[in-house]
């Protein structure tokens, strides 16, 4: 397992759907710690009832249907299936629409949805999921891209209400991939993905939902920037040493 | 929220199949990650039948495209690894010395040197320009990357005996920095292509400049950044043309450089967020507090026309 994990931290992240296909059908035992613990590209379908497009996931599929948030169905449509609490559906909806506004503001574009479903220890979990096609033909307002793709899968866990404060637990994964391709520079590709968690407790005054929106908010803007500033400036760094620019080797000359 | 598991297929894979996915991932390690790919690949399959047989065929093919460098016994220099420098699977020439190193490609080591024959030698008029040119090219890489290796091959018109006859050159240069400590690796490829026209007097030159990075602490994030080129000069003396080649070589490659540092630079504001913005576009922070105002505020904004 350790191994697979392995693999996958070094095959090009644009190759992770293909490497996870492969280790599950090598390793097909450890198949459910793969899937918890590799997130791939998010799907989307649409939901025409609503005439919207949703985002799928783990967690709104049962079977092999999967639940619109919009129209709260099933599509393909499944008897028998699981359906949150009225009550809980009712933050759910609430969500779906204000993430919708967050998202236009951060995004200028692309689809969110919003899943809750109730869990053992009298809490629920949340799992809040944006997709983004940031390339020129997709949604990219400043048309720089070639290609580009943005996936975020924010899963929070909310613990019962204890004396009016809560237990909030986040693991956010960011995806992304983008590719420009210019006269001067040609193709310039950078794609990868991080994951990281955030843990906190509430009071729950202002609602759950103010509280998980607030810590979507810093730890995607924190992921968005160390993924800018740390993993691709790395990569430049790398390309600086491999062959430094002019200016570096003549001031290096004169000493050799 | 569904039940996971319990219905992928367990069918059992056939050994080809096995060996087709320990190639695939052989062949997709990153530059100078094969061998920590190759360890977690044997572990993933605990198979050594499929796995040696995969190495065997995977890493000639990663080794050659990678253009990898080995050292020579006896303090020869290093052989670069490629398919310009092939003669046989095993056997890879080192113009500079003319010798032909024997490959170990899975242990990726040098094992043994030997002179080259003299067919598997360009003949001295192609020499005399292999050579000038590889010492210009030598001059510019010791200059340019302090740890670049680079090689000139001879790949047509091998046996030209003088002026009346086509040849092409091959100017490879390639440099890997590996640093797993901090896991962090990349790899520099320029493949330059010259082919000296006798009739038109005229050397056209394509170049194929390819880099690569890695950076996998708590992630895994690739530079994967390719460009092309193309120019052309005159047909000189063999040592004007090397000037000549090198200097295009060391302008284009420059210019490129520059290019890359302008294409990061522009990542920030321009070209990241057309994924995702630092800031909404109100330029504050979301205001969750407010949440129940939004849906009005959403209808204004879409009467007013100002939402998207």
């Amino acid at each position: 397992m350790e191994a697979a994990l392995g693999l996958l931290r070094r095959m090009p992240p644009k190759q992770s759907e293909t490497a996870l296909s492969a280790l599950l059908s090598l390793l097909p035992q450890h198949s459910s710690d793969l899937l918890s613990q590799v997130d791939l590209p998010l799907q989307v379908l649409r939901d025409g009832e609503s005439r919207k497009d949703f985002i799928l996931c783990e967690y709104n599929r049962d079977a092999d249907s999967y639940r619109s948030p919009w129209s709260n169905k099933y599509h393909p449509s499944l008897e028998d299936a699981l359906y949150p609490s009225s009550e809980l559906r009712k933050l759910e909806v609430e969500a779906n629409d204000i993430f919708a506004i967050y998202r236009d503001q951060y995004y200028e574009g692309g689809i969110s949805s919003v899943y809750m479903w109730e869990d053992d220890n009298e809490g629920f979990v949340a799992c809040f999921l944006i997709k983004k096609d940031g390339s020129k033909s997709g949604h990219g307002r400043r048309g720089c891209l070639e290609e580009g793709a943005w996936d975020a899968i924010h899963v929070i866990q909310v613990g019962p209400e204890e004396e009016e404060m809560a237990q909030y637990c986040l693991t956010s994964t960011i995806m992304l991939s983008l590719t420009t391709d210019d006269e001067s520079s040609g193709k310039f590709g950078l794609s990868g993905s991080i994951r990281r968690q955030m843990k906190m407790e509430l009071a729950v005054a202002e609602g759950h939902l103010c509280n998980m929106g607030r810590m979507i908010e810093e730890l995607e803007g924190k992921l968005r920037n160390s993924l800018d500033q740390v993993y691709f400036g790395k990569t430049r760094e790398m390309v600086c040493t491999l062959r430094p620019p002019a200016e570096i080797v003549q001031m290096r000359l004169p000493d050799t | 929220m569904a039940d996971e598991e319990d219905e992928l297929p367990e069918t059992e894979l056939s050994y080809d199949q096995k060996k087709e996915i320990a190639k695939w991932f052989l062949l997709n390690a990153p530059a100078g990650e094969i061998n920590y790919v190759a360890k977690d690949l044997q572990a993933v399959l605990c198979d050594e039948e499929v796995y040696n047989e995969a190495a065997v065929e995977a890493f000639p093919v990663y080794n050659k495209s990678h253009m990898i460098f080995l050292e020579m016994p006896s303090g020869a220099g290093d052989v670069i690894v490629s398919s310009y420098s092939e003669i046989t699977e095993n056997e890879y020439l080192d113009p500079r010395t003319a010798q032909v190193a024997l490959v170990d490609h899975v242990k990726q080591i040098c094992t043994k040197v030997r002179p080259a024959y003299d067919e598997e030698l360009p003949s001295s008029y192609t020499e005399e320009y292999r050579s000038a040119l590889d010492a210009e090219i030598q001059r510019y890489v010791s200059e340019s990357y302090p740890k670049g290796v680079c090689a000139v091959n001879c790949v047509k018109g091998k046996d030209a005996e003088g002026p009346g006859s086509d040849f092409e050159l091959v100017v490879i240069i390639t440099a890997t920095k590996l640093s797993p400590q901090n896991f962090c690796n990349g790899s520099w490829r320029s493949i330059w292509t010259i082919d000296f026209q006798d009739e038109s007097q005229v050397l056209e030159i394509k170049g194929k400049l390819q880099v690569g990075a890695h950076y996998f602490e708590e992630g895994n994030v690739e530079l994967d950044a390719k460009k092309e080129f193309q120019d052309s000069t005159m047909f000189q003396s063999a040592d004007d043309c090397g000037i000549a080649i090198a200097n295009i070589v060391r302008h284009h490659e420059t210019e490129y450089l520059a290019a890359l540092e302008v294409a990061y630079s522009k990542l920030p504001d321009n070209t990241f967020k057309d994924l995702r913005r630092k800031l909404p576009v109100t330029r504050t922070l979301f205001p969750w507090q407010n949440t129940l105002q939004f849906s009005l505020t959403r209808e204004v904004e879409k009467e007013l026309g100002l939402g998207k």
